[in-house]
């Protein structure tokens, strides 16, 4: 798909088709406008890095492109439906998964069950078999198992598959988010801050299983991420936000050059 | 002197003098403490899985039963009836998520809270319309519930058990384990699990929120059926059974909010300690201890414990 290495400091682009396309969207919460008026696309395929100050808007977008918030303006189109008011669980159903920018994980279930929430959609023996406990169900449970377990083999976290993940370090929780996500082989994956509050080598194993996974699975990632070297690393195309505004769109190079980029980053300490 | 004396010295002077009173006593509370434990459980489930503190709870006992009944005294058979009420269960279930939660969710917890008397108030009205006001007696031998009691020799003395209790105890336990595993082991349980721990992860998975709200409340109305048939059967089935539900509160205290094991342990602990109260300590106040040494022991239990037997914190709502 894309050669290794590519141009000097990101890939090159992957000329895939829309995937989504995000128009002129705005949200408010009453007086704060946290985006307006946004427009970007994410193609099949690549890895299109959400970037921006703090404050300017980028889980806001998650938010909307997952359903969680509706904007007050503005559409999304996914796989060339438009969908005005998405919620989540129609978001899942369609093939978008993500993680939280502050973990959001079942503490109290296994990293196991985690993963296996993951397959919900996927899982659909009825309520009276899964009252039983028996045929359908047992069958459907022992299968999805089994995908689990290559998801847990593919993130190397064998050891902890029974740990209660609130007992968890915070490196782990974020593998095992990911994992979650993955488990619902998305078509369209949103990573907010995967790498928050990383190691050196912790940073280097996830930015590992996010190209991997877009390698191996084809699957398309907007990733959120404050580490400019990740980012340049990882992403097909960059958007920036600053304030709720696009401020920039283009290649990791494109952006490294952008005056405005630069101004809007200088602007907040850091 | 004498007070402190048949305060701390006399109740357990007879204890021991008595074993086989004191068993008797026990296993008495154990019975009750097990249909509060019941009652207990259909408010952890609800509130677990969607933060509404269900004031209901305890007249969905008497609807349940009153249900039951008032279908047989209309000339269904006594199963038949049984199989209608699980279904209006869940019908109710389903109205209560359309009609109540949809439209409120995102409401502050008030909102609900206030909600659930609406909901308290229409199954008063409704049921009394439909079935009428006055007292019922509970379908025990349609249902092959048996009747009667033996008497066991034991300690020197003799134990008398209730048939119907002995099953009534049986029969929750099974679906307290039913419950258990159908929460750790299937799909929906875990579903059920992820909302309690993260409203917005399970959305994010794709649970759908409405679907999880119609299975616990539907739960919690089949555990409200089991406990107004074996209370309906200990003494009649009408609203005056409601008061009942006033002793989950100090279960609930007792058990935490959110803890499934919680509620049945607290249950067993509030039943054991009331009728222990009553039997022990009862005569020197003049009797009439049932009606408060619950929440003297939770307000105890509060000083030292304030978040519950296995207390978990509260829930987040998105
Ligand atoms: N639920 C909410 N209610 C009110 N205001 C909100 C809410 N969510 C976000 N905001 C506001 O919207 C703006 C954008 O926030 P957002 O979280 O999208 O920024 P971000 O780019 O993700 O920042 P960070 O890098 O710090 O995560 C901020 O001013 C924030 O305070
Ligand atoms: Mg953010």
């Amino acid at each position: 798909m894309r050669a290794p290495g590519g141009s000097q400091g990101g890939r090159e682009a992957v000329a895939g088709d829309i995937l989504l396309s995000v128009e002129d969207v705005s949200l408010s919460f009453g007086g704060v406008k946290a985006v307006s008026g946004v427009s970007f696309d994410i193609r099949k395929g690549e890895i299109r890095a959400i970037i921006g100050p703090n404050g300017a808007g980028k889980t806001s977008m998650l938010n909307v492109i997952n359903g969680f918030y509706h904007p007050q303006q503005g559409r999304i189109t996914f796989k060339g439906e438009a969908r005005p008011r998405m919620r989540p669980h129609d978001a899942a159903h369609g093939g978008i998964a993500r993680t939280f920018q502050n973990v959001a994980l079942f503490r109290g279930m296994s990293a196991l069950d985690n993963i296996m929430a993951g397959r919900t959609l996927k899982m659909n023996a009825n309520f009276f078999w899964q009252m039983l406990r028996y045929g359908p169900a047992m069958r459907e449970e022992v299968e999805h198992r089994h995908k689990v377990e290559e998801i847990i083999d593919f993130l190397k976290i064998q050891e902890i598959r029974r740990t209660p993940v609130g007992r968890l370090p915070y490196g782990l929780q974020k593998r095992v988010e990911l994992g979650r996500a993955l488990a619902m082989e998305p078509e369209l994956l949103l990573l907010d801050e995967p790498m928050a509050g990383m190691n050196l080598e912790e940073k280097e194993d996830m930015s590992r299983y996010i190209l991997d996974m877009n390698d191996y699975f084809g699957t398309t990632v907007a990733l959120i991420e404050h580490d400019m070297g990740v980012v340049m690393d990882l992403s097909d195309r960059v958007v920036v936000l600053d304030h709720g505004i696009k401020i920039a769109d283009g290649t990791p190079d494109e952006i490294k050059g952008n005056q405005a980029v630069i101004d809007a980053y200088l602007g907040v300490a850091h | 002197m004498d007070i402190l004396y048949s305060i701390f010295i006399d109740p357990f002077a007879q204890m021991i003098g008595a074993p086989d009173l004191l068993v008797q006593t026990l296993w008495d509370g154990l019975v009750g403490g097990m249909l509060y434990a019941l009652i207990a459980l259909g408010f952890v489930l609800i509130f677990k899985a969607s933060g509404v503190f269900n004031f209901a709870q305890g007249i969905m006992v008497v609807f349940a039963g009153l249900t039951l009944v008032g279908l047989y005294e209309a000339g269904v058979p006594a199963f038949i009836a049984l199989a209608l009420a699980i279904a209006v269960m869940y019908g109710l279930a389903f109205a209560v998520e359309r009609v109540v939660l949809r439209p409120l969710v995102n409401q502050p917890d008030i909102i609900l809270f206030m909600a659930t008397f609406g909901i308290t108030y229409f199954l008063i009205g409704f049921g009394e319309f439909v079935f009428g006001g006055d007292p019922k007696v509970m379908i025990t031998d349609d249902l092959y519930l048996p009747k009667g009691s033996f008497n066991v020799k034991m300690l020197g003395g003799i134990v008398n058990f209730q048939r119907l209790d002995i099953v009534a105890v049986v029969v929750a336990s099974i679906m307290v384990a039913a419950l258990a595993v159908f929460f750790s082991k299937t799909r929906i349980g875990r579903a059920l699990r992820a909302v309690a721990d993260s409203h917005s992860a399970a959305l994010s998975v794709g649970i759908s929120l409405e679907q999880i709200w119609v299975i616990v409340w539907f739960a919690a109305g089949l555990v409200a059926l089991v406990t107004g048939i074996f209370w309906g059967a200990r003494s009649n089935v009408s609203f005056a059974l409601e008061v009942i539900a006033l002793k989950a509160l100090p279960v609930l205290i007792l058990g935490g909010f959110t803890s499934i094991p919680g509620a049945i342990v607290g249950g067993l602990i509030i039943g054991v300690g009331e009728k222990l109260a009553e039997f022990y300590w009862g005569p020197l106040v003049g009797g009439g201890t049932d009606a408060w040494f619950a929440y003297v022991i939770a307000l105890v239990f509060l000083l030292f414990r304030p978040q519950g037997l296995f207390g978990e914190k509260i829930i987040e709502r998105v």
